[in-house]
């Protein structure tokens, strides 16, 4: 990887732990938009067996160019690590004026790890709201189900229609839900799939310095957490479409997340995992 | 022509078990043909509330069984849990 890479936030890995995606609108270049459009037209971009080490992908193709920017290295990087492997690819295409959207789902099969993969979504040209735009919903990562088993639910409070210019990237944690919307123009829609899975342990892989020990300490509970912008009120922020008891479930399944990903075992949020640890002998 | 009646099916998931509670999602099918609704189709809540969807004349035909966990899966999260299902019953034209 570049040494110049651009390495997250923890306000930032936070908000992946919390909503299961990162948005980076705009974040490529024109010239590399254009080029990978061309790639795909011609039928260039192509991928690899499943496994390989990134770092051995798509020389010689477009697609390089998008991995080789230092933004997205620092993505990639501090997500799940610097080499991660090449798990799968896919130009995802809508034809114009199709009849419906496809059905809400996570994807490959239930995953239960703490572990994740990653999977970068690309939009190479403009997505106005007409042409669908991948559909996502944050916060979606930690419901336990196979694939299409969510089809049945249309719509969500707080969903999120990917309307976008050319150039922009979302890293999807690998559980969260979504579907391709309906596009009813006459283009073709295109987006990029790339599914990484992490070859070294989750551990403190991003940008880490603003960590210290005020960040993690216990609040008052009832004070509310204000919107500061901390980790811990990014982590306590509920979803429009969570249920009034889940919803609580889910602040603990974050926490869960970050204790894994930081190593701090003690880490909590609103007490919420603390009062069940607490069992004195 | 002679008239028939079709399903109409509004499914709406609730915040809690109680039908007075707050719509969070939602999905609907019309056997009459008249309206077609797909995944990611409206960002415009039907209803605030299932209670709202009964004053709008929608039948009750199922309401959510409450389930305790599974052990060991007390923490765990998967499906909306409390989807009620409507109908209205639309007459057509043939």
């Amino acid at each position: 990887m570049n040494a110049s890479k651009e390495l997250l936030t923890s306000a930032a890995m936070a908000e992946f732990v919390a909503r299961g995606f990162l948005r980076f609108d705009a974040l490529v270049p024109p010239a590399i938009n254009q080029a990978i459009m061309r790639g795909i037209d011609r039928g260039e971009i192509s991928g690899h067996p499943a496994g390989t080490p990134l770092s051995q992908c798509y020389h010689g193709s477009p697609i390089r160019l998008l991995l080789e920017l230092p933004r997205i290295q620092g993505i990639i990087s501090s997500l799940v690590g610097d080499d991660p492997l090449f798990d799968h690819d896919a130009i995802h295409v809508r034809e114009p004026n199709e009849g419906k959207a496809q059905g809400l789902h996570a994807d490959s099969i239930i995953d239960t790890r703490a572990h994740f993969d990653i999977q970068l979504m690309y939009f190479p040209h403009d997505v106005p709201l007409e042409m669908g735009g991948t559909l996502l919903l944050p916060g979606s990562h930690f419901r336990r189900v196979n694939e299409m088993d969510v089809a049945a639910y249309q719509n969500m409070r707080g969903q999120i229609p990917m309307v976008c210019e050319a150039g922009t990237v979302l890293a999807l944690h690998h559980g969260i839900w979504h579907c391709g919307r309906q596009n009813k123009t006459d283009r073709r829609r295109y987006m990029f799939k790339l599914r990484l899975n992490p070859a070294v342990r989750q551990l403190r892989l991003w940008n880490t310095a603003d960590l210290n020990e005020q960040y993690r300490a216990h609040r008052e509970i009832h004070a509310g957490l204000g919107r500061d912008g901390s980790v811990q009120d990014i982590l306590s922020r509920l979803e429009p479409w969570f249920e009034a008891a889940s919803g609580r479930l889910e602040i603990v399944n974050r926490v869960k997340l970050w204790r894994f990903l930081t190593g701090d075992e003690s880490f909590d949020v609103n007490y919420w995992l603390s009062r069940l640890e607490n069992m004195p002998a | 022509m002679s008239s028939t009646v079709r399903q109409q099916v509004l499914v709406l998931y609730l915040s809690t078990s109680a039908l007075d509670s707050r719509v969070l999602g939602w999905a609907m099918y019309d056997g009459t043909g008249t309206e077609t609704h797909t995944t990611g189709d409206s960002d415009q809540v039907p209803y605030e509330t299932g209670l709202e969807a009964l004053r709008a004349g929608w039948r009750l035909i199922q309401h959510p069984i409450l389930i305790p966990p599974y052990p060991g899966e007390e923490y765990s999260t998967s499906f909306m849990k409390y989807g009620f299902v409507f109908e209205k019953l639309e007459g057509i034209k043939q």
